[in-house]
């Protein structure tokens, strides 16, 4: 395939908007401004279309209908409506079935808010863990990382994300899944020279850096890197800040 | 040696029928080994008819798999006067060498018996369940052991393959194809030769087609009963779909639960292969085509276009979005055409009949014949084909024979676990895919499940959202919370919990999960509990409002009482109940002590005088 950019035109509740062909309409629609609410998409890593919360409705040759606008390619002529009836109603009772899976997320029920929902008319599912199943911590973890260190496993409501067989051994505790995790329900903390990702049951021993003598980084991570980037064996003796301040 | 030109196919199919000629009407024995009559005892039956017929060549022996009425199987036709026994043991295989092959006497006890007359009914052809059926597709299962490529070639097998390869351009098959109005039999019943051409049409040197037997509605066998019985009309029906398209590599994906279908499958590739019907230069056209056998994991959502390519290239199988079409993008994101078992099986028949003569079966929008898994409470259950547009009336009563018991008919559900239920009220409604749709259900796979009075509506939809909540792959946040919510609060109303404005709350759901999920599961997940709303709200709001479930079914709702006039004291019930719930003795009207009856009904089961009252 050629990548040869070809901008096209549309229209976003009623503007008139240029986007490349074939890139997605919620990174689209956003860079204009529009707010389309979302929680599962993320530019860094491939659009997956879990959440639903970025509902618009699209009309293409004269036929409407409710998408996901996260995964959905822009294409000359399309009229896209961000916030029409169908699309709030769909989108509040989604906030709903969120708030009662992370009842103690902020930014969930900031959004439910703002989309008018005060509480949610479903049980809180028991012992609800806060996460949404959005996947950006798999996601993050096996396209940006690399380290696949995560899965889902098991269908339905019975769904989850888990190391692969219960067993987090190839977690490199580099915390990419805390910093995108939206509900916050992954939990890092360090202790003493050891870090720990909570929600994977990871612990890994820390690196001290050989000139101030403060843990930095899991020495596992840095090995990790060290092999796979082909790196000297003691290319992360310092830590980031020594490192700079002998640079400098 | 593999055959190298149309001209070698026709000398070949001339010697076998040759040979069978010369043989003369053979006297014949066929034996149905499918995996219903296997799970009835049929390959006992098969090894007793091997041993008693030895090397004895004068009859000829068959197995062929599925003829569709399972229920009453294993099943023996007896050529050429076409006798039909159902429900054979190896015990009766003597009697039935010497009496009905070399007398031609007929044994009354292993006929027929139709349940409407009470009459017994020799002949196969004269049996109501097949007499209303139009067996274009399925119909062969019975003539051929599925395992001889021969007994395919006899019936004319390949016979298309060679029309659409030397008589016809890729552009001219899929006019036919369009013509013959031919819509997908998976499920979406889309239009396959709309289907082909934007395949053909797309850019890419290489193109996938793929066979869709992951079958994964319970229930619903026809897929595994074509491939199982009669495969070579499958992969007919994909080389003539991959020379229109313009393909060279195939797929057939069927679900390990399967091993018959696997088996012979790969047995019609080995023998089509060896005979020059697929690999290199087929029949000496220039035209190559291989297929490759790829076993489903199993769950449901893998038989979902874009779950089912994401299996094959190694992933689990979820759905992906679909912007941009399977055959534009699909395996590989190569164009990719994917079509149903039944659909590839209903190409040679199309190819070689014509599109107008295929296209004078059925109605308007729904051209052809469709197979239905026709099960529940219904006289005659099994696989029927039926030209599209026949009523439901005359499925239930003409074909399934009515309902057993005397009870009445409630509703027949359509269209598998995310199908509707729809009432007695359109009983005359004419099956084809809009009509289903618009009656608030789908054509789907093609399972039917007939309920009678004794169902509740309610538990119904209870039932199905209990697996569509487990069977939905969980991604979106729609499907997955939809289906489970819903599942609820049916819950909450088969309990005596059911609050004020649930039915209501039911469709928003519904409306939500409909609209806003991802793929076809989440987008029909709504249609069992929406469907009955629709036909069936008093019985909802008797279980909300009136705590009561009329059908009887909802334990937690009803109470079983003993009428003491119509009690004959005979005890039955007493010695059935598994609670010791009931008191009485001789001549005395029995009672159930309410507190400890778990409400199994069984006393009512075994009460031979109807004094089990349920309320
Ligand atoms: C949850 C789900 C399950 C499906 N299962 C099957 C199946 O088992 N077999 C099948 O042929 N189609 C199945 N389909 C439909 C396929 O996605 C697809 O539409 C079909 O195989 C295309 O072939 P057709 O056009 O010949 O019908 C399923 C769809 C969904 C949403
Ligand atoms: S843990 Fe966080 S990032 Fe991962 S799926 Fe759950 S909510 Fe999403
Ligand atoms: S609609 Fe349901 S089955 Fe389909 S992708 Fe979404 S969660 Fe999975
Ligand atoms: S952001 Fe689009 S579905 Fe989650």
């Amino acid at each position: 395939m050629s990548h040869k950019k070809e901008l096209i035109k549309f229209q976003i509740d009623g503007l008139t908007v240029e986007a490349e062909k074939g890139q997605m309409l919620l990174p689209a629609a956003l860079e204009y401004g529009f707010e389309i609410p979302h929680l599962c998409y993320h530019e860094a890593v491939s659009p997956y279309g879990a959440c639903r919360l970025c509902l618009v409705e699209v009309t293409k040759r004269g036929r409407t209908m409710m998408t996901t606008s996260c995964n959905y390619p822009v294409d000359a002529g399309l009229d896209v409506a961000t916030n029409t009836e169908n699309v709030q109603r769909a989108r509040q009772m989604i906030l709903e079935l969120l708030l009662a899976r992370a009842p103690h997320s902020e930014k969930i029920r900031a959004m439910a808010r703002d989309a008018g929902v005060e509480e949610t008319r479903f049980r809180v599912i028991e012992d609800a863990d806060d996460c949404i199943l959005c996947g950006l911590c798999e996601r993050v973890c096996r396209e940006v990382v690399g380290a696949n260190a995560l899965t889902f496993v098991n269908r339905g409501d019975r769904r989850e994300v888990a190391p692969p067989f219960g067993d987090p051994i190839a977690c490199i505790a580099c915390g990419a899944c805390v910093y995108v995790c939206p509900t916050d329900c992954i939990k890092m903390k360090e202790e003493g020279d050891e870090r720990t990702i909570v929600r994977w049951k990871r612990t890994l021993k820390m690196q001290p850096c050989q000139s101030c003598g403060k843990p930095f980084a899991p020495v596992f991570q840095l090995n990790w890197i060290i092999e796979r980037a082909q790196l000297p064996k003691d290319f992360y003796a310092l830590c980031p800040v020594c490192r700079k301040t002998k640079k400098g | 040696m593999p055959l190298k030109s149309p001209d070698e196919l026709e000398q070949l199919r001339t010697k076998i029928l040759e040979e069978r000629k010369a043989q003369g009407e053979k006297k014949g024995i066929v034996l149905c080994t499918g995996t219903g009559c296997r799970g009835a005892g049929a390959s006992e039956v098969f090894d007793a008819f091997k041993k008693a017929l030895g090397k004895k060549s004068a009859i000829e022996f068959k197995s062929t798999c599925c003829h569709g009425f399972c229920e009453r199987g294993p099943i023996t036709i007896v050529e050429p006067l076409g006798i039909f026994y159902q429900g054979v043991t190896p015990a009766d295989v003597p009697q039935i060498i010497a009496e009905t092959v070399t007398k031609g006497q007929v044994i009354e006890k292993l006929l027929y018996r139709d349940p409407a007359t009470g009459q017994t009914i020799p002949t196969e052809k004269a049996i109501p369940f097949y007499t209303k059926q139009n067996r274009l597709v399925f119909g062969n299962n019975r003539h051929l052991d599925p395992t001889r490529i021969e007994d395919y070639m006899a019936m004319g097998g390949y016979k298309a393959l060679v029309k659409a390869l030397f008589h016809m351009s890729p552009e001219e098959v899929i006019e036919e194809i369009k013509r013959s109005g031919l819509r997908g039999r998976g499920g979406g019943g889309f239009p396959a030769g709309r289907k082909w051409e934007s395949c053909r049409k797309a850019h890419g040197d290489i193109k996938y087609v793929i066979c869709n037997c992951d079958e994964g509605d319970p229930g619903a066998y026809m897929d595994r009963s074509l491939m199982e019985g009669n495969p070579h009309s499958v992969l007919e029906g994909m080389l003539i779909g991959a020379y229109a398209i313009g393909s060279s590599e195939g797929y057939v994906y069927v679900r390990n639960e399967y091993p018959l279908a696997v088996e012979n499958v790969g047995i019609a590739i080995e023998q089509a292969t060896k005979m020059g019907l697929l690999g290199k230069d087929i029949l000496g056209s220039g035209f190559d085509f291989s297929l490759v056998i790829n076993k489903g994991g199993g769950a449901f959502v893998a038989g979902e276009s874009s779950a089912l390519m994401a299996s094959i290239e190694g992933y689990v199988a979820e759905p992906r979005a679909k912007h941009i079409h399977m055959t534009e993008s699909g395996l590989w994101e190569r164009p990719t055409n994917l079509n149903n078992v039944e659909t590839w099986a209903n190409v040679p028949v199309i190819i070689e009949k014509g599109a107008d003569w295929y296209a004078s079966i059925g109605t308007q929008g729904s051209k052809g014949t469709k197979i239905f898994s026709l099960v529940g409470k219904i006289n005659n259950t099994g696989l029927i084909e039926v030209p599209m547009g026949m009523t439901l009336r005359e499925i239930v009563y003409d074909i399934g024979g009515g309902i057993p018991g005397g009870k009445r008919f409630k509703a027949v559900q359509t269209g598998g676990p995310s199908g509707g239920c729809i009432p007695e009220s359109l009983l005359d409604l004419p099956v084809d895919f809009d009509e289903l749709t618009k009656a608030g259900s789908m054509m789907g796979s093609g399972g039917m499940i007939v309920m009678d009075e004794s169902t509740c509506m309610v538990d119904v939809a209870k039932y199905f959202m209990h697996f569509l909540k487990d069977e939905s792959c969980g991604k979106c946040t729609s499907c997955r919370d939809g289906t489970l919510r819903m599942y609820e609060v049916l819950d909450a109303i088969t309990k005596g919990k059911g609050k004020e404005g649930d039915i209501e709350f039911l469709e928003e759901i519904g409306w939500m999960t409909a609209e806003a999920s991802l793929c076809a599961l989440g987008g029909s997940a709504a249609n069992p509990v929406l469907s009955t709303i629709r036909y069936f709200r008093d019985e909802y709001e008797a279980h909300i409002s009136a705590k009561r479930c009329p059908a009887g079914v909802c334990t937690e709702l009803i109470t079983f009482t003993i009428d003491p006039k119509a009690c004959i004291a005979c005890g039955k019930c007493r010695k059935g109940c598994p609670t010791e719930a009931i008191t009485g003795e001789k001549k005395v009207p029995h009672k159930i002590v309410q507190a400890k009856c778990i409400k199994c009904g069984t006393c009512r089961e075994v009460c031979p005088s109807d004094a089990v009252k349920v309320a």
